[in-house]
């Protein structure tokens, strides 16, 4: 889908219309994640790791479920796990896989100053281009979902990419193809966002989660990552799913108003400088009246001469 | 201290070699920071990154530069802090700025070893330095920085441009009047000197307390 379309519009001395227009409804992709089906099972942690050719990191127990506490720069995929305490419900165990959004309003993109470095395809994927990347870490500062994890020894950031090579293949992206639960789904937005809504419409209807929703935060104009939650009112729950993420307004500041308005004081400044040189010229024109030999030598205090 | 130095007929040593060394040690990685930084700062400029080596390049080594900018301002502030004080003088003298700015030098107080606008330099590099360096200390390294702390790192991104736009801002100026507003003040900044005439009709105070022998800082 990333690849150039090559896509028939008109055909010369063709009887009838062009053979496979408006198959295609629509060009954005999405990855649907129903935490209400997953299991924890960390296939897809597994799956990502053999499809991006990474080893197995060695995990880190927290008394917990969970494999390690964050993801890493060779580490894009982790399950995070929470136990909650849940009024109605009782004892909860939370999972959720945690990577990657896929903003359609990148922070990382926006911050990052290296020309290629971040690209935002039409299907929606964001995708890091190591060759042009100079490791600042901007985008670390840009993204509400701490993803970009910089690799000391690359000295360049890495994550998630939707699987970006599979996508272009026409293939699912990995994690989607080890789910052994069906609690992950690919597809177009569109009908992503139909089953994921008809799956929080029966949690609330059937299984009594009143709150269940769909998660596609509107800050970031929407994800192409998006979740069906029990508690759509309580993301944080989640291991810290942001409930209303933004690209940091500093940032914002920063890359637009304050852009535009040190650009202005850049120019004004040089210019400034140089009209009031046309206008009143140098400050000692006259003034060096040395007078000529012998240049003898004397003895003078120094000018930071102090008592 | 009350150092000695062997002064051509006719002027008067303004800047120690000491003086000059730490000017220019600050002066060119502020010009190497400013370069890169330029380029970090708009697409537009990101050639410059090119010409100083490529990105990464660029991106490695201005954090380092910017430390030895830091030193240099460290430097300067042991150096200069004491003498930067406004006084009366200092007053008076801007109030008499629009004259200063005219060129209507006749109509402006006489001052000591630095003027208001200098000194007014002086600070604003100052402070201007010590929001860079600690901005710049995050920026550095943002993968160090807890994810609970990320405000910081939302500070820096505009504290880091804000500090140096309002350097910019002193620099255009600072390299304005010392190379082509104000004739001399380049060469006293290189090889030290600037002619009687000059001292006495700018800095007429300091003049005097140089000259008098034993001087009494102002």
């Amino acid at each position: 889908m990333t690849q150039v379309n090559l896509e028939v519009r008109a055909i010369s001395g063709h009887a009838g219309p062009v053979p496979g227009t408006g198959l295609k409804r629509e060009f954005e992709v999405c990855k649907l994640i129903d935490t209400t089906t997953c299991i924890g099972c960390k296939a897809c942690e597994v799956a990502c790791l053999e499809w991006n050719g990474y080893s197995f990191s060695e995990t880190v127990f927290d008394n917990s479920y969970q494999t390690m506490p964050n993801t890493a720069w060779n580490y894009w995929n982790l399950i995070r796990f929470n136990e909650y305490e849940d009024p109605q419900h009782g004892m909860m165990l939370l999972m959720r896989k945690d990577q990657c959004m896929h903003c359609d309003d990148p922070g990382c993109l926006e911050a990052c100053p290296a020309d290629g470095a971040i690209v935002q395809y039409v299907n929606g994927i964001v995708d890091f281009q190591q060759e042009n990347c100079i490791g600042c870490g901007y985008c670390m500062t840009g993204c509400p979902f701490n993803i970009p994890k910089f690799s000391p020894g690359a000295r360049k950031v890495f994550k998630c990419t939707l699987c970006v090579d599979r996508v272009s293949a026409g293939l699912e992206p990995a994690c989607i193809k080890s789910c052994p639960t069906g609690c992950l789904h690919f597809g177009t937005k569109e009908d992503m966002k139909f089953l994921a809504e008809k799956r929080a419409k029966q949690l609330r209807d059937v299984s009594g989660f009143k709150d269940a929703g769909v998660y596609d935060p509107s800050g970031v104009n929407g994800t192409h990552v998006i979740y069906v939650l029990h508690d759509a009112k309580n993301p944080e729950l989640y291991g810290g799913l942001p409930s209303d993420p933004h690209v940091p307004w500093t940032v914002q500041l920063w890359k637009k108003p304050l852009k535009w308005l040190g650009n202005l004081a850049m120019i004004g400044g040089v210019l400034g400088v140089a009209i009031h040189y046309l206008r009143f010229g140098p400050k000692d024109e006259g003034l060096e009246q040395k007078p000529t030999p012998p240049p003898a030598p004397r003895q003078e205090p120094g000018p930071g001469a102090r008592q | 201290m009350s150092e000695s130095y062997v002064v051509p007929q006719g002027e008067v040593l303004r800047y120690t070699f000491e003086e000059r060394f730490i000017h220019w040690m600050a002066g060119l990685s502020y010009l190497y920071l400013l370069l890169t930084g330029l380029a970090f700062w708009s697409p537009w400029l990101f050639w410059i990154a090119v010409i100083f080596g490529g990105g990464t390049i660029s991106r490695e080594l201005h954090p380092w530069i910017g430390l030895i900018f830091a030193v240099a301002v460290a430097l300067m502030y042991r150096m200069w802090s004491t003498q930067m004080h406004e006084t009366d003088v200092d007053k008076k003298w801007w109030d008499a700025i629009p004259h200063y700015i005219r060129n209507e030098d006749d109509q402006v107080p006489t001052v000591g070893r630095f003027n208001g606008g200098q000194k007014l330099l002086f600070w604003g590099f100052f402070w201007c330095c010590i929001l860079l360096f600690l901005s710049g200390l995050i920026l550095w390294f943002p993968h160090w920085i807890p994810w609970n702390l990320r405000f910081l790192r939302y500070i820096a991104v505009i504290v880091h441009p804000g500090a140096a736009l309002i350097s910019i801002g002193l620099f255009i100026i600072h390299v304005y009047m010392g190379t082509a507003m104000e004739e001399g003040a380049l060469a006293s900044m290189i090889r030290g000197y600037v002619s009687s005439a000059w001292a006495k009709r700018y800095h007429g105070i300091w003049y005097d307390q140089v000259t008098r022998g034993n001087a009494t800082r102002k």
